[in-house]
């Protein structure tokens, strides 16, 4: 260690990890792991979750869990917050549309339509 | 780098540690293993979150759920309900945590934490303290690097002293003015000078340094570097007592880590700047707090006090020119490298900066530690804080200053608490011990019991400490035992008058206080004792009396069977005596008695 470079290197390294622990305005992944959304496979989908994000080292973005919200025949749900955004919530997920909304939502901002509770009423 | 998606800080401090938290740790450990969460979900156990009350403490983030007085048994739960399914096991939140639509409020948002200013805790109960990457994560190590990069030393006294930051362990001496005498001293690679931190923390109730170092041991380590800079020294010691086994083994674990990263030893930071730091074990004597006595100890020698002047900063540990400083002071110091002197004497009141942190205790809901700015009154943190006093009764009295402070009366609850205004009240504010009195407390006992602590602790080598604090205790003890005489109270006011103005150490200069304190607000306490042999509190034994009303007796016998002395004699169904000559005042039969029948006078 003997640079200011080295120092921060470690710091953004460890921020990471420590990042959850702070009260900020981050983007938030909720996915619903009740009986209902564990049954649907909604771990997988979590843990591409978690997985996009550490692969694009994103800062900011946390994943966390609820319970059932009431629509047991859309789970996989997610529910995906962004900073001055309405919530939007996806719902029939698997882990294979996970990377498409992590690059178009919580990294581009644009919400993908066709996977959203809105398209599906449709 | 594993992302998890939530972290588990367990409470690793004493407190918590000595309600069970270890075990809860391994019981995570093993359940997270069972169910293959550990990828996902991070343990780490922290230091002291300040809330020892409530231990012991778990925080689940991202949601901040924050459980007390977690059991082994609960944990199956947290595991099986929350982690895997995302539901908040509302049963175990703390209930202050909660809000009134039964959402989980920000931990900032608890009453007991809202009204604290953590700056020298700031990362106790947030990082792991035994990695020293996560101290790093949160600006470690960046005001060290500051200091030798782009400040001179002369920059570094002068923002010590210009953000007014003062001795926090009871002095309250301006800590940039006392670099400054040290720093005056010749300087160079043949001029040794050493850095110490006195980490003696003795005063009964008083554990802030214990938490500082449990909680964020690294934060000492790159201020006393930082110091070492600013004084022209490349050694420190760290002067700890042993009974704090696990800040021992966190400082060790510390400089081992900081040592690995070139943080400590040679040339840090290729500034060509060395500095080492090294433990030394204190053997649990209080006088070893005062700072020669301190030194003398570290050398090797019988922990004495030597009179001063010369003091520590011209001639200190080994005859050479020393600084010592005290663990809170120096969890300040990389703050106020970072955010510059404003940023720190921007809070607090005029001659007393920054914040303090109190070790609340005695008759105190919220016991714990708390870090408020200077300037905050007593009420604030006693009631809106500490919750008040338990049960419902009455406040008396709050202790501040531990053996070497004084009592202060309700009335003076509305007191900003900073170094002066506790001096102007006749107390101190010592470092930072806060013990709370109710209605039930005697301050005659109180006194006594301070005082025979001093006793215990006079290391014997000046006369007025080691004779005189002995005669006070003596009265003392007579009073208490219903032998006071007229004149008493004078005695011992002259006695605390001399022993104050000639004791050689700080020990003795301020042992009188409790009693000086005591006598001059709760006289009337003292009084009742001497003249009328009673203790208005019901706390000295010799002055108590048992007495069963007659009225109230329904003669069941319940009292008779448990006093184990055979004193309280009467029939079936007949007011029952206590013969006064036998009891032995125990209080057996008045928590017996259904009829409450039975009093202490």
């Amino acid at each position: 260690m003997k640079s200011l470079a080295d120092l921060e290197a470690i710091r953004q390294k460890t921020l990471d990890k420590v990042n959850l622990r702070r009260e900020h305005e981050g983007t938030r992944i909720v996915v619903g792991m009740a009986t209902c959304g564990i049954a649907a496979g909604a771990r997988p989908v979590m843990l591409a979750f978690m997985d996009e994000i550490n692969k694009r080292g994103l800062l900011n973005v946390t994943v966390a869990q609820t319970g059932c919200i009431g629509m047991c025949r859309l789970e996989p749900i997610v529910e995906i917050t962004a900073p001055g955004q309405e919530k939007v919530t996806y719902v029939h997920m698997t882990p294979e549309k996970v990377a498409r909304v992590v690059a178009e939502h919580v990294v581009n901002g644009t919400p993908v339509a066709e996977y959203t509770i809105g398209a599906q009423d449709k | 780098m594993e992302l998890f998606r939530s972290h588990i800080l367990i409470c690793g401090g004493t407190g918590c540690t000595s309600s069970g938290s270890t075990k809860l740790l391994k019981r995570f450990e093993e359940l997270l293993e069972e169910k293959g969460l550990t990828k996902e979900i991070k343990l780490v156990h922290t230091g002291c979150f300040g809330l020892c009350e409530a231990g012991p403490v778990v925080i689940v983030y991202p949601e901040g759920a924050f459980y007390s007085r977690v059991k082994v048994e609960d944990i199956d739960e947290i595991v099986s309900e929350h982690l895997i399914k995302g539901r908040i096991v509302q049963r175990l939140l703390y209930k202050g945590s909660v809000a009134e639509d039964n959402s989980v409020k920000a931990l900032d948002d608890v009453d007991f934490y809202r009204k604290q200013k953590r700056v020298a805790l700031r990362n106790c109960g947030v990082i792991d303290p035994e990695n020293i990457d996560e101290y790093i994560a949160f600006d470690g190590y960046k005001a060290l690097y500051k200091a030798l990069n782009e400040m001179t030393p002369e920059e570094v006294i002068d923002t010590i002293k210009k953000s007014g930051l003062r001795g926090r362990g009871g002095g309250g001496f301006p800590t940039g003015l006392k670099w400054s005498f040290c720093a005056a001293q010749p300087r160079g690679p043949e001029y040794q000078k050493y850095v110490c931190c006195n980490a003696d923390e003795g005063d009964p109730g008083a554990f802030m340094d214990r938490s500082v170092l449990e909680g964020d041991p690294h934060a000492v380590l790159e201020a006393m570097a930082i110091a070492g800079y600013a004084i022209g020294a490349n050694q420190g010691y760290i002067y700890v007592r042993a009974e704090y086994p696990i800040a021992v083994k966190r400082l060790e674990i510390a400089i081992a880590q900081a040592e690995e990263y070139g943080l400590l030893g040679k040339n840090i930071f290729d500034t060509g700047f060395d500095f080492n730091i090294g433990i030394r074990l204190g053997a649990g004597a209080f006088v070893c707090g005062e700072e020669t006595a301190l030194m003398n100890s570290i050398q090797g020698n019988r922990g004495e006090p030597w009179p001063r002047p010369p003091f520590p900063a011209v001639r200190g540990l080994f005859g050479k020119p020393t600084i010592l400083n005290n663990v809170e002071t120096y969890a300040n110091v990389c703050q106020i490298i970072l955010n510059g002197a404003d940023w720190f004497n921007s809070m607090g009141t005029e001659r007393s900066k920054g914040t303090k942190v109190f070790a609340l205790g005695g008759k105190i809901n919220n016991t714990g530690l708390v870090e408020v700015p200077m300037g905050t009154t007593l009420r604030e943190i006693i009631y809106d804080i500490g919750g008040g006093c338990p049960n419902g009764k009455a406040f008396k009295a709050v202790q501040t200053g531990g053996p070497s402070g004084g009592c202060l009366p309700a009335h003076m609850l509305d007191t900003p608490v900073d170094y002066d205004n506790l001096i102007a009240a006749g107390s101190m504010m010592g470092s930072g011990g806060m013990i709370v009195m109710d209605e039930d407390n005697c301050m005659v006992d109180i006194a006594r019991f301070f005082l025979d602590f001093t006793v215990d602790e006079s290391c014997g080598k000046c006369t007025p400490c080691r004779i005189g604090t002995r005669r006070m205790l003596e009265i003392l003890n007579r009073i208490c035992e219903g032998k006071g005489e007229d004149g008493d109270i004078e005695r011992l006011e002259a006695l605390a008058n001399n022993i104050k103005a000639t004791a050689l150490c700080g020990l003795g200069q301020t042992a009188p206080n409790p009693v000086l304190s005591t006598i001059k607000q709760f006289r009337h306490e003292y009084e009742a004792h001497i003249y009328e042999k009673r203790c208005p509190a019901g706390v000295c034994k010799k002055l108590l009396s048992y007495t069963i009303d007659p009225e109230k007796c329904r003669g069941c016998t319940l009292c008779s069977r448990v006093c184990p002395a055979g004193a309280i004699t009467g029939k079936v169904k007949e007011p029952h005596v206590i013969d006064t000559k036998k009891c032995i005042k125990c209080g057996a039969c008045m928590e017996k008695c259904k009829f409450g029948a039975i009093s202490k006078k």
